[in-house]
């Protein structure tokens, strides 16, 4: 143990002494912007900690480039204006190398003309709805062909659905992905009046009414199926509802796009088993990463927490990070950035993310039945599918690509040959 | 003890070598399923089927076996040789494996090596309809019932004939008659005689079930088609008007279109792409590119190109309206021979009233379920902010002490019956608690400064948030209903309502009883009602108005809490559920009227039925509803400031 | 009216002499304002940092709202708890402005280059599927008909706040809504509006809002440590015309008017006065007042949601006044700089931590909680805030009423007793 600690540290002191030409200024300070109180700490805390145990690990073993990594911990509150300011503060005042955060689009929007102004760098590590791409963010989560479009197929060829009830909480992500889902079930053929589209609030509890409905849907003999982006705990009593109007997974299936384990521990899953949730990453995948990467989690912050998949991204990002960090020799973010692209990683449900040139990752898509014991059955797999920054589903950005390798642009528009914008809609 | 030793003597075994397991692989059964091997390791439904297909027309003794241990993701694969077996997880890294083709046990080894077959839903469905052969007639009424479950999803022309044979030696009554239900449905979509069907259709006059409803839609289905003369025929189901719901205009002219009998119109893009296409020289159509920043410019310059016939010619106005007029749009049945789609027709037309009776029915009972639940939430209110006229903003996190209550009571009580049968009263208990403290320390020295109340009510309640969100965390926590309140209350496919709704109803009714009781017929009551209309007088009579006001917040703060376990079991319990209610209790107040437990009853009825109504209206924006809600109240108030009933005379000003 | 003007026949005095707490005031907010600038990254030492600079400026705007809501409440005696629906309101006003402009250009720059020129339509197409893409639309909505209009939306900013004031103050001070009643009435106007606001449909981008405010159309170049600071004079700017105008209005008769109505609302009206539409004049005011503060500060904050004008900022803004100090304009801007700036130190991260022995306090966890509890322990020990302190200092005695109530604004200073 000793020996090994001295090993490490003779390492990184040969390693820094070895180097003086890159004087990289120690410590390099690492970002980490989730809201800690307000309404999205439920989720937005455990990514926090997920940062702190990866920045742990890193520093075990000899930190990066020859120094110790430190956090810098700041609490956005929910708030999305205070993403803005906080996001200032850390990159202006506190100097960081990079930022780990946000989850909710809107607070992302927020963030990105600060990020780009001072020109930081931003790992977002959930599944968002696309039709974004900056020079200064990577996007570790899922993209709509990531995530939701592969739950549609799945639902059209293996459950044989014809009738689809998208439900959603209102705000930008389900409208977003319900419209592209839309679009995309129009081009399969599913006509018009066989989608039925209905928003709620956030926390809606509610949902009697709804259910009833969606079992309606089913009076023209075709099997119904409902894709659920409700968020947060909403969930809750949309699934209660669910479980006590005895709609069973074989009859309607719901298949959620943010619903992971973290979710359910909220829940009793008895009566929700066999429901799907479609994520990149599912705690039961079964690799010896992962196993590792469960078994730290539990060992730091306690034995009846679960893992999900933004916490993955956040994974595979950070050591991609701190792969292309070492490669190009500084944090510095523009020689940092060109090395992320084509950064491969393995992913812990097996297989190797890679980072493309639009910032976003290649990752397989895992879709899971809901078991009793509030975990996830892996009952579909594909291979790496490479995030798609602008759907080709909607006209207005099926012309548009990016790639900030070759083109520069993140928002090209490939028929009239011209970079639109150089920053990103927010 | 014994048992581990044999099983550490077994991995030892299997570490040495894998010995090999004594299996049949050249059983008909097993050589079946490794012909198929390729598409069953797949396990996708598009290609599954002939896998199934082939197991159960195989006729082997096994293939039930097979299909029902494939079904329930209990058969594996061994990686390296391929074949199938049977399998049980003994822990997480060991399994039991058994022979498919006679089931017996060949021992336990190691999971590595073995793929488990995980077939979807898809695919389960398909196996339990190739099962059913196997199942209808099965001897265990709960493998019966399966069969009928499979039938009804996945209904296949194979299981009318199979179904018709197993009604007449079914024994038990309940399944007899589904079977019968069941054989008529099938009757209907299957059948290849005209008058059974129609018999089968009639048979069902005015049922309103989904089942029914989903089996007679696909007969009617219909076609849009067009001529240019009125069509003949039998099976023309109607001629339509463009312009009519049925037929926008553009849709109509879309599908003429489509048929190729006129030019299109073209959109702006298209447009635009043309005329980049023939730009010559800065110039297209005789127009320079400068002057193409306005759309009529470039009209005239793509008419100027049709001229000289280097483009298309699109249709105009008046083109599009000829063509129109010169067609006729009609349906025409496709889904059935015509006359069974009319009877079927026939059908619908009688079950829709009825439906639409039930659906009303059913918005009824959502309402009076909210409306239940706002006055269970509000009840307390009404009794603090009504009698002693003291607005208490952290009402709402009485409502969530409760619900944590119940959570902590669970956590301690395993048993789901006796939790909350506990959870009630320690629920009560806690926020009385909560309330008489909270009387005694702030809002007794806040009398007559309702604004200061109100504001200081708030402060203990962002305090009493952030305090359950340090203690719980911010993730929502189980609380778990009792396996009797699971499930709902079935009157038909379109009425019902879940049992735990039901009971919150019960226990606002039990709510308004108890407090009219205690108003009404006990000492308390009458000591509350006197000091709220004169506090002097009742304390020169003898009466403590300090306690009177501290056991009255108590009693509101107290049902608060008991209102929390309740809404916690049909909803979620997190720190922040307290303001889901809170506007929606006062809302429903000061609509009803102060001071008034009937008013706190018709304001919550009126407050959950009209929210309910909306969404009648507006089914897919939830939010629309809130907001034209609160915004009716605004406008309620304005007419009867004091709500629906309003104290009149002295008490009025108190 | 015109005779209690003739019963004052004395010339007054300059308000700044009457009130020397005015002057106090201005000078303290130049001195500030200079001192800030100097340190400033942006023209001055680079001391402080432009985030600061922003937080300060958004600060300045939130001292200017709290002024309004003293004037509703701590004079008027209206506790309204929907006042930050107003301030969201300047906020939307002048975002649409700043996002339609924005856009306006980057869609032009891209079109220049298209072998056709761009039509009109075109170029309105193109913005409103850059705006409205995020939202799953591609229409302007009938409300951003006059985006495209700088001084449209500036007036918007104050005609949409005082019209939706004057409309629903009408209607709630007409059927005599009062006290609890009118604060819940107005709580349920600002939720009202929120939701409203959250849905898609309402053609402001629901949930997300208006964002990137901060980059000034065709300012590109400038850097924003010299843009916050333009802000950061503006903001300052409004707060001391603001405080003056403030100022002016209460030290007048109608001031007079307005805290009797505060004091005892049925004994004015028996005097003759038409109590309804003094109300309706200082709710409307302060709502315009409260819209100018929005369309400072959101240009400062960078975007503006919904979320913002959820009734639970309206109470923040009620807890700033009654820590500062209600009926007292200076109370009011102490408390909403006092309150949220602790705020934001707290939640940021950097107060340290407490150790009480096994007890490990993280101030991100337990800061709501102990504003919470210390708001209830100044409505029940001190309600006249911070305010309070300054009556020590000058020793200046409440009323002796010997045990009997003050009545509802308890907290108020009142001038003329406390002259006594």
């Amino acid at each position: 143990m000793t020996r090994n600690l001295f090993l490490t540290t003779a390492t990184a002191a040969l390693i820094a002494a070895g180097l003086p030409a890159l004087a990289q200024d120690c410590p390099i300070k690492v970002g980490v912007l989730h809201s800690l109180s307000g309404t999205m700490a439920i989720s937005e805390t455990t990514l926090k900690d997920t940062m702190l145990m990866l920045v742990d690990e890193q520093n075990a073993k000899g930190g990066l480039l020859g120094c110790q990594i430190e956090t810098v911990v700041v609490d956005p509150a929910s708030d999305w204006p205070l993403f803005a300011e906080k996001a200032r503060e850390l990159i202006s005042v506190h100097d960081v190398d990079v930022i780990f955060g946000n989850w909710t689009s809107v607070s992302r929007k927020s963030v990105l003309p600060v990020i780009e102004e001072l020109n930081g760098l931003l790992f977002y590590p959930v599944q968002y709805e696309g039709e974004e791409s900056s020079k200064n963010v990577f996007y570790t989560g899922a993209a709509p062909n990531q995530q939701a479009i592969p739950a549609t197929d799945y639902f059209l060829e293996e459950l044989g659905v014809e009738k689809f009830a998208l439900l959603g909480t209102d705000y930008v992500y389900p409208r977003t992905t319900n419209n592209i889902l839309e679009s995309y079930l129009k081009s399969k053929g599913i006509p018009a009046e066989d989608i039925f589209v209905n928003y709620t609030p956030f926390g809606h509890s509610d949902w009697s009414k709804i259910v009833a409905d969606v079992v309606a849907l089913g009076a023209d003999g075709k099997k119904v199926g409902v894709i659920s982006t409700i968020n947060g705990d909403a969930n809750v009593g949309f699934y209660k509802e669910l479980a006590a109007a005895g709609i069973s997974a074989d009859d309607i299936p719901v298949i959620a796009f943010s619903v992971g384990e973290e979710e359910l521990s909220g829940l009793d899953t008895a009566n929700l088993v066999g429901h799907l949730a479609a994520w990149n990453y599912f705690q039961s995948a079964e690799s010896e990463a992962n196993d590792a990467f469960i078994a730290a989690w539990k060992a730091k912050m306690g034995e009846e927490r679960v893992t999900n998949d933004p916490m993955e991204a956040h994974y595979i990002g950070f050591n991609m990070w701190v792969n292309a960090a070492t490669e190009a020799g500084t944090t510095d973010v523009d020689a940092v950035r060109e090395k992320m692209w084509g950064q491969e990683f393995p992913n812990l449900t097996g297989g190797t993310a890679v980072m493309g040139v639009n910032h976003h990752l290649a990752k397989p898509v895992l879709i899971g039945e809901i078991q009793d014991d509030g975990q996830f059955d892996i009952v579909s797999q594909t291979s790496e599918v490479p995030g798609d920054a602008w759907t080709d589903f909607l006209p207005d950005s099926a012309v548009l690509i990016s790639d900030w390798k070759d083109l520069g642009c993140g928002m090209y528009n490939t028929e009239t040959k011209t970079c639109v914008q150089i920053k990103s809609n927010y | 003890m014994t048992k581990i030793f044999q099983r550490f003597l077994f991995c030892l075994l299997c570490l040495l070598g894998a010995p090999a397991l004594a299996q049949e692989a050249d059983a008909p059964i097993q050589q079946l399923l490794q012909h198929h091997g390729e598409i069953i390791a797949k396990s996708s439904r598009k290609t599954i089927a002939p896998a199934i297909d082939a197991l159960a027309a195989s006729g082997l003794p096994a293939a039930q076996q097979v299909l029902e241990r494939w079904q329930a993701k209990e058969m594996w694969r061994d990686e390296t040789s391929g074949l199938f077996v049977f399998a049980e997880e003994i822990d997480r890294d060991t399994l039991r494996i058994f022979d498919p083709a006679n089931g017996t046990e060949i021992g336990a080894v190691p999971d590595e090596g073995y793929k488990q077959l995980k077939p979807n839903s898809g695919i389960r469905g398909m196996i339990g309809a190739a099962l059913v052969q196997f199942q209808l007639s099965a001897p265990d009424p709960v493998t019966r019932a399966t069969a009928l479950d499979a039938i009804e999803r996945d209904p296949d022309a194979s299981h009318l004939l199979a179904l018709r044979n197993a009604v007449g030696n079914e024994s038990d009554p309940a399944l007899k008659a589904r079977k019968a239900r069941l054989e008529r449905l099938l009757t209907i979509r299957f059948d290849t005689d005209t008058a059974t069907r129609i018999e089968a259709i009639e048979s069902f006059a005015g049922d309103p079930a989904v089942d029914v409803r989903a089996t007679l839609n696909p007969l009617v289905a219909t076609r849009i088609e067009v001529a240019t003369a009125a069509p003949q025929g039998d099976d023309i189901a109607r001629i339509l008007s463009v312009g009519s719901d049925a037929l926008p205009r553009a849709a109509a002219y879309a599908l003429l279109v489509e048929d190729g009998l006129v030019a299109p119109v073209l959109s702006r893009a298209e447009k635009r792409a043309a005329l980049i296409a023939h730009l010559r020289d800065g110039a297209v159509g005789g127009y320079q590119v400068a002057q193409l920043d306005r759309e009529d410019a470039r009209d005239a310059a793509y008419a100027k190109l049709a001229e000289t016939g280097a483009v298309a010619a699109v249709a105009t106005e008046a083109e599009v309206s000829a063509a129109l007029d010169a067609h006729v749009f009609y349906e025409r049945f496709i889904g059935a021979p015509p006359i069974v789609a009319r009877a079927a027709l026939r059908a619908l037309d009688a079950i829709e009233t009825k439906v639409n009776l039930n659906r009303a029915a059913d918005l009824v009972l959502d309402a009076l379920s909210l409306a239940s639940i706002y006055f269970l939430a509000a009840i307390g209110l009404a009794i603090t902010f009504g009698v002693m006229g003291v607005i208490n903003m952290a009402h709402g996190e009485f409502i969530m002490m409760g619900a944590y209550t119940g959570y902590v009571v669970q956590q301690v009580i395993p048993n789901y019956t006796v939790s909350i049968l506990a959870a009630l009263p320690i629920a009560f208990a806690v926020t009385f608690l909560a309330g008489v403290a909270m009387e005694r320390l702030v809002i007794r020295w806040l009398r007559h400064r309702p604004l200061e109340t109100l504001l200081a009510t708030f402060g203990i309640s962002i305090a009493l948030q952030q305090i359950a969100k340090n203690i719980f965390g911010t993730q929502a926590r189980p609380l778990t209903s009792p396996a009797w309140l699971d499930g709902s209350l079935v009157l038909n496919d379109i009425v019902s309502i879940s049992y735990i709704r039901i009971a919150i109803f019960v226990l606002a009714l039990v709510f308004l009883a108890l407090f009219l009781f205690v108003m009404n017929r006990t000492r308390l009551g009458l000591e509350v009602r006197a000091v709220t209309q004169n506090p002097r007088m009742a304390a020169s009579m003898g009466i403590n108005p300090d306690r009177i006001n501290m056991l009255t917040f108590g009693l509101g703060s107290g049902i608060a809490g008991i209102a929390g376990v309740a809404i916690g079991l049909y909803a979620k319990v997190t720190s922040e559920m307290g303001q889901d209610y809170i506007v929606q209790s006062f809302m429903t107040v000061v609509v009803g009227g102060v001071g008034n437990i009937w008013g706190a009853l018709v304001g919550a009825a009126m407050v959950g039925s009209l929210q309910k109504g909306i969404e009648w209206f507006n089914p897919s924006n939830t939010l629309a509803a809130q907001t034209y809600m609160i915004l009716f109240v605004i406008l309620f108030i304005q007419f009867r400031p004091r709500g629906i009933i309003a104290l009149k005379g002295r008490a009025a000003e108190a | 009216m015109s005779d209690l003007t003739l019963s004052a026949p004395t010339r007054r005095r300059p308000l700044v002499l009457r009130h020397p707490s005015v002057l106090v005031f201005l000078v303290v907010l130049a001195l500030f304002t200079l001192g800030v600038t100097l340190l400033s990254e942006g023209i001055g030492l680079g001391v402080i940092s432009t985030s600061f600079i922003k937080t300060l400026g958004k600060t300045l705007c939130f001292c200017l709202v709290a002024l309004a809501m003293d004037l509703v409440w701590g004079y008027c005696g209206i506790l309204s708890l929907g006042h930050m629906a107003f301030f969201g309101l300047g906020g939307y006003a002048i975002g649409m402005w700043l996002m339609y402009e924005r856009t306006r250009r980057i869609i032009v720059d891209s079109l220049a280059t298209a072998e056709l020129p761009a039509t009109p339509q075109e170029i309105s197409d193109g913005i409103a599927s850059q705006i409205f893409g995020v939202v799953g639309a591609s229409d302007f909505p009938p409300i951003w008909a006059f985006a495209h209009s700088l001084p449209l939306q500036l007036a918007a900013v104050i005609v949409a706040p005082g019209l939706l004031a004057l409309v629903f103050g009408w209607l709630a001070f007409r059927s005599r809504v009062t006290g609890v009643y009118l604060s819940i009435l107005t709580q349920a106007m600002t939720l009202a509006l929120a939701l409203y606001l959250f849905q898609n449909d309402s053609g402001l981008r629901g949930n997300n809002g208006l964002s990137g405010l901060q980059n000034l159309p065709g300012l590109d170049l400038v850097p924003q440590s010299t843009v916050s600071l333009w802000f950061f004079w503006a903001s300052a700017l409004a707060l001391g015309a603001g405080y003056l105008f403030c100022a002016w209005l209460v030290s007048g008769k109608f001031g007079s008017v307005i805290r009797a109505i505060r004091d005892d609302e049925t004994r004015v009206r028996f005097l003759g006065y038409p109590v309804e539409g003094f109300k309706l004049v200082v709710f409307t005011l302060t709502a315009i007042l409260a819209g100018i503060a929005g369309a400072l500060y959101y240009p400062q904050a960078g975007i503006i949601n919904p979320a913002e004008v959820a009734p639970i900022a309206s109470i923040y803004l009620a807890v700033w006044v009654a820590i500062g100090g209600r009926g007292r304009l200076y109370g009011a801007v102490i408390g909403a700089a006092f309150v949220s700036l602790l705020s934001s130190w707290f939640t940021g991260g950097q107060a340290p931590d407490l150790k009480i022995g096994s007890l490990h306090i993280q101030w991100v966890d337990w800061w709501t909680v102990l504003l919470g509890l210390s708001f209830v322990a100044v409505t029940l020990f001190a309600p006249k805030g911070i305010g309070g302190l300054v009556d020590l200092a000058a020793r200046i005695k409440s009323p002796n009423r010997h045990g009997a109530d003050l009545g509802p604004g308890a907290g108020a200073l009142r001038e003329r007793e406390a002259d006594e």
